[in-house]
């Protein structure tokens, strides 16, 4: 079995914005990332679960000019909230480095292009 | 020949550094515009709420220095946004103390512009209920109450009071709250510039050398923004910009690589594309800018949360750790009535009292996936209160509770709490939340925002 962190030259995660988390997984080639994203493993269903937000609310963004895939998602505590434990979201893409990769797609067809334009229309940000 | 507009990013956060060197490289490339972020929302709501610094003013000065000497020395306009951390009206005030200390210093005269980027309250409430106030994705509830009980609210501004200024003769301006992307597409939107081009070219400059291969310090970036596309480079002779990693950047802390919105309307990265000039230098084109109907400006406040007192703290014993759970809830009650005894229910109402516990689930909290306990474990020990005085005399409580409190397994006064400070109590100050996450559309794009001309 592999893991997303074999695969991937770059894990990681940040605030966008301090109601938003946002997931970069970054490869190292467009053959990996192709793979990656082929295998279906990164899905809304599955991020849902393990960040504990609703599926319809992530959005999983390919972005083939990085070799990139980006997940987006509201911020399970808002940054600096009590309770937060990582003000700049730093440190939670740590569920995803042992992530298994090479695995059939999620139930209910393709997960990892899902949303990706589906969900633009609901999820308004604005940039710095 | 073809027009050319030429920008400098010397450090991605004023007070971060840069390398003096890499500045000098960079001025000998003959930049127009020099601009610098000065402030985020990323180090959580207490900048926001509290107004203070977040570099401290020594390296503000430093960086701010090198900055002006260099941009007057140049006769190029030099744009500072989102001072100083929150963009309130103290922070900023502390960075044009900062311009006016270091021209006196150096006889250095020029006009400068001052944006502030706090709206009055009677003017939110009056936007609210005209209903020109709007929640983004994941906003909290807004009423009056909110913007009431928030400590500072701020509005972001675009690219149109750095216009203003400019157009007010500025040689340098020093905005509050501000987009970050707009100090560098201030001047090329003003002199015509395709806006695709001169917003997503502001994007990848605002973390100034961030999008190079691998960074290992703050450190310029330079960008050369013509009609038909931009192209960026670091004056560092150690950085080198590849295509992926330029690419890279419109990912960084942003909800989506394609779209950028700003004040003024959306940039669109989906057909940009990214080609190396060099080694160490790429060209950007194809990026698009929608403007919108009417300028909107984020909105971004903070409140009190109360004062906060900690205890850091350390449990080694297997014993105690595999029955940490239940041990720590009769802490947790102890420290409770103990709070109750000395201040009295009514006083400790609305306290809280929290428990970290790093080496089980202190980053991740309920949705650790594997919170096993490492053989040893960090306990951090939160008190918030209403005021300091009762924060830190519950902490001082909570240190001795923890450190003897009993394990069923042993008869006798045992230390059950490795605390490596003395006093083991750290007043934290006030807290803060965020209060705010909508768009204010103001019927001018100016209203927010108040502009101040200073001539030294």
């Amino acid at each position: 079995m592999t893991t997303l962190a074999e695969l991937a030259k770059l894990i990681r995660s940040k605030n966008a914005g301090p109601f938003q988390l946002t997931v970069d997984i970054m490869f190292a080639d467009e053959e990996t990332y192709e793979r990656v994203l082929a295998g279906g493993a990164i899905n809304a269903e599955r991020l849902a679960a393990i960040y504990g937000v609703e599926a319809e609310r992530v959005r999983v963004i390919p972005y083939a000019a990085a070799h990139s895939i980006k997940v987006t998602l509201p911020r399970p505590v808002v940054s600096g909230d009590p309770g937060d434990g990582d003000t700049m979201g730093g440190q939670q893409y740590a569920p995803l480095v042992d992530l298994e990769v090479d695995r059939p797609p999620a139930p209910g067809g393709d997960g990892s292009t899902r949303s990706a334009t589906a969900d633009q229309s609901t999820v308004r940000e604005q940039c710095e | 020949m073809a027009r050319e507009l030429r920008l400098l990013a010397p450090t991605s956060l004023l007070g971060a550094g840069f390398r003096f060197e890499s500045l000098r490289t960079a001025m000998a490339w003959q930049p127009d515009v020099m601009g610098c972020d000065a402030g985020s929302t990323d180090p959580g709501p207490y900048f926001l709420g509290s107004g203070e610094l977040y570099f401290s003013r020594d390296a503000m000065r430093r960086d701010l220095e090198h900055m002006l000497l260099a941009a007057r020395g140049a006769e190029i306009p030099l744009l500072i946004g989102s001072a100083a951390a929150g963009g309130t009206n103290a922070q900023l005030a502390v960075a044009v103390e900062l311009a006016e200390e270091i021209a006196a210093k150096h006889g250095l005269h020029f006009r400068l512009g001052v944006v502030s980027c706090e709206p009055p309250r009677d003017y939110l409430r009056r936007s609210l209920s005209e209903g020109r106030i709007r929640a983004l994705a994941n906003a909290p509830d807004l009423d009056e109450a909110v913007l009431e009980r928030s400590e500072n609210i701020v509005a972001m501004a675009g690219v149109e009071p750095f216009h203003a200024a400019l157009d007010s003769g500025a040689d340098v301006v020093i905005c509050g709250r501000c987009s970050d992307a707009a100090i560098f597409a201030a001047v090329p939107t003003k002199e015509g510039f395709p806006p695709g081009l001169a917003w997503h070219a502001g994007k990848i400059l605002e973390c100034s050398a961030a999008c190079v291969v691998q960074r290992k310090y703050a450190d310029p970036l330079f960008a050369w923004v013509r009609d038909d596309c931009f192209v960026v480079e670091p004056p560092n002779p150690d950085y080198r910009c590849s295509p992926v990693s330029v690419a890279s950047h419109t990912l960084y802390e942003n909800g989506s690589p394609y779209e950028l919105v700003e004040p003024s309307g959306t940039v669109y990265s989906d057909e940009s594309t990214y080609e190396p000039v060099s080694d160490r230098a790429v060209r950007v084109a194809g990026s698009r800018f929608a403007a919108a109907e009417n300028v909107t400006n984020k909105l971004e406040g903070a409140e009190l949360v109360g004062y906060q007192a900690i205890v850091i703290g350390a449990v080694r014993d297997p014993v105690i750790i595999r029955q940490l759970d239940s041990w720590l809830e009769g802490v947790r009650e102890t420290i409770q009535s103990k709070a109750e005894g000395i201040f009295g229910a009514a006083a400790v109402e609305g306290m809280t009292l929290t428990v970290r516990r790093y080496g089980i689930d202190g980053v991740m909290g309920p949705l650790e996936p594997t919170p096993s306990p490492a053989h040893e474990v960090c306990l951090v020990i939160e008190v918030t209160a209403a005021s300091q005085k009762i924060a830190n005399a519950v902490a001082k409580a909570a240190a001795h509770v923890a450190a003897h409190y009993a394990v069923p397994e042993y008869s006798g006064l045992i230390t059950a709490l490795a605390l490596p400070y003395s006093p083991p109590e750290l007043p934290r100050g006030p807290v803060y939340r965020f209060t705010l996450n909508h768009v204010l559309e103001p019927a001018d794009a100016l209203d927010p925002f108040g502009l101040e001309l200073i001539d030294l």
